[in-house]
């Protein structure tokens, strides 16, 4: 291999498929046994795909924007970790619901009022206050979710669960961390995790009741000397919200950009 | 055989049926393929490799990622693909395997010592089931793979790597890398 020009040297016509993109992306269920139990649906595979879809391109857009490097590695990372569960679960999706769709299909393909992610996680801008709010409702949310999961009638659910719990409790805690340092810290820092907080809340009611979340919600904001909002929530449209495929005019935005490339070059390999 | 298959770089591996004929098992042509993002380790010893089969002249190899977002799965499978191809297995197959979930309690003895000697602190025992949140908990100090202090700290729970850690050497002020409980 001659690395005299390094362009030259990662195209060199040879048997060596090591390199990202010349790999392409395998099916992440490869080799799973994909039988579908009775009476299983795509629909919990396809909403906690999209909010873990969704939710990592939130992160991702902190990247170069995070007040440190290390945080800025611990958002990747945690992106990176959604982003896998995202691609379990729609490749999931698309094994139950019969369509033959893949994990592309489902994240390129589709059309806003098609995606089932919750609204929380489609909020963006204001500063790290906020998207620690986000992250920290998210987590804390998401690991309650999962952990009940871990018996599910979808064998294959019940596997990505047991994986996501792991990955989501240090998620968890990264976030929660962060809420108590600002929170517990400076009269400005203070002031802007419940700035951030205030933010998030109305998009909280939307994710429904599970057993867990208010308590360890409750346990970090008192470690943290903030206070739960008193604000209002964000209602429905027409009845239906971010699960029903009604979505926050910032949908539309994130879908251009995360779904331009593949919609100008569908079907694309390299 | 393992080591000396690992001692090989990648690729040169070649005359297929030699190699088979020597006696080169399936299971240890795959156990002897390394970690693309920690390369002092083979998939064997990081317990991602979890089941050669060899039937015939059909190979079919079980991974399980360590991570959900790991982008090393995909290196893997094709580096396990070449390292079995070039010792003259045509018909080879990855399987991913999702359960039991990977924990980096199945990472070998053999793999922590060879992931201490390149610098980087091998995992404790992996927290056994739900983690509950503890908020404000003194990280138990590491072994720094360097000195030997345990005088040391985490800098940051999140790394290079998903797998990974950064912490630093109180002592010998050397920051190293901690491969985490999972």
């Amino acid at each position: 291999m001659s690395f005299d020009n390094v362009y030259e040297a990662i195209t060199e016509e040879q048997d060596d498929s090591r390199w990202a993109f010349g790999t392409g992306f395998a099916d992440p269920l490869s080799g799973v046994d994909a039988t579908v139990p009775p009476g299983v649906t795509a629909d919990e595979c396809l909403a906690l795909g999209d909010d873990a879809l969704i939710m990592s391109h939130r992160l991702q857009e902190w990247v170069t924007r995070a007040p440190e490097l290390e945080d800025e590695v611990a958002l990747a990372n945690i992106g990176l970790d959604l982003l896998g569960q995202a691609r379990l679960l729609l490749t999931r999706a698309g094994q139950i619901d019969g369509s033959g769709r893949g994990e592309d299909d489902f994240a390129f393909h589709r059309d806003e009022h098609e995606f089932r992610n919750v609204r929380l996680v489609e909020l963006d801008g204001g500063h790290f206050g906020h998207l620690i709010a986000r992250l920290f409702v998210f987590s804390v949310w998401r690991l309650a979710v999962f952990g009940r999961l871990l018996d599910a009638p979808d064998p294959v659910l019940a596997a990505i669960a047991a994986k996501a719990v792991k990955e989501l409790a240090y998620h968890q805690e990264y976030a929660a961390g962060w809420v108590v340092r600002l929170g517990d810290g400076t009269e400005l820092s203070h002031r802007r995790m419940q700035e951030g907080l205030d933010a998030t809340w109305p998009y909280v009611p939307e994710l429904g009741q599970v057993p867990g979340f208010d308590e360890v919600v409750d346990q970090v904001l008192a470690a943290a000397t903030l206070h739960r909002p008193e604000v209002g929530t964000v209602g429905a449209v027409g009845g239906k919200a971010g699960r029903d495929g009604v979505h926050t005019e910032r949908m539309g935005f994130l879908l251009a950009d995360l779904q331009s490339v593949a919609r100008a070059h569908p079907g694309a390999t390299w | 055989m393992v080591s000396e298959l690992a001692s090989e770089p990648m690729g040169t591996v070649r005359c297929a049926e030699r190699q088979r004929s020597g006696g080169t098992s399936a299971h240890s042509v795959a156990a002897s393929v390394t970690d693309p993002e920690l390369p002092m380790l083979t998939l064997a010893d990081l317990g991602v490799l979890r089941d050669v089969d060899e039937t015939g002249g059909r190979v079919v190899v079980s991974i399980t990622p360590t991570y959900s977002g790991c982008p090393a799965m995909d290196t893997m499978r094709d580096d396990l693909v070449h390292a079995l191809t070039d010792a003259g297995y045509a018909d080879v197959e990855i399987r991913t395997v999702l359960h039991p979930a990977w924990t980096s309690d199945w990472i070998s003895e053999h793999g922590r010592r060879a992931l201490a000697a390149a610098g980087i602190a091998p995992p404790g025992p992996a927290p056994a089931g739900p983690v509950p949140l503890t908020l404000g908990r003194a990280r138990r100090g590491l072994t720094c793979p360097r000195c030997g202090s345990t005088d040391t700290e985490e800098l940051s729970r999140f790394g290079a790597t998903a797998c990974r850690a950064l912490w630093r050497c109180r002592s010998c002020a050397e920051p190293f890398e901690h491969v985490k409980e999972i």
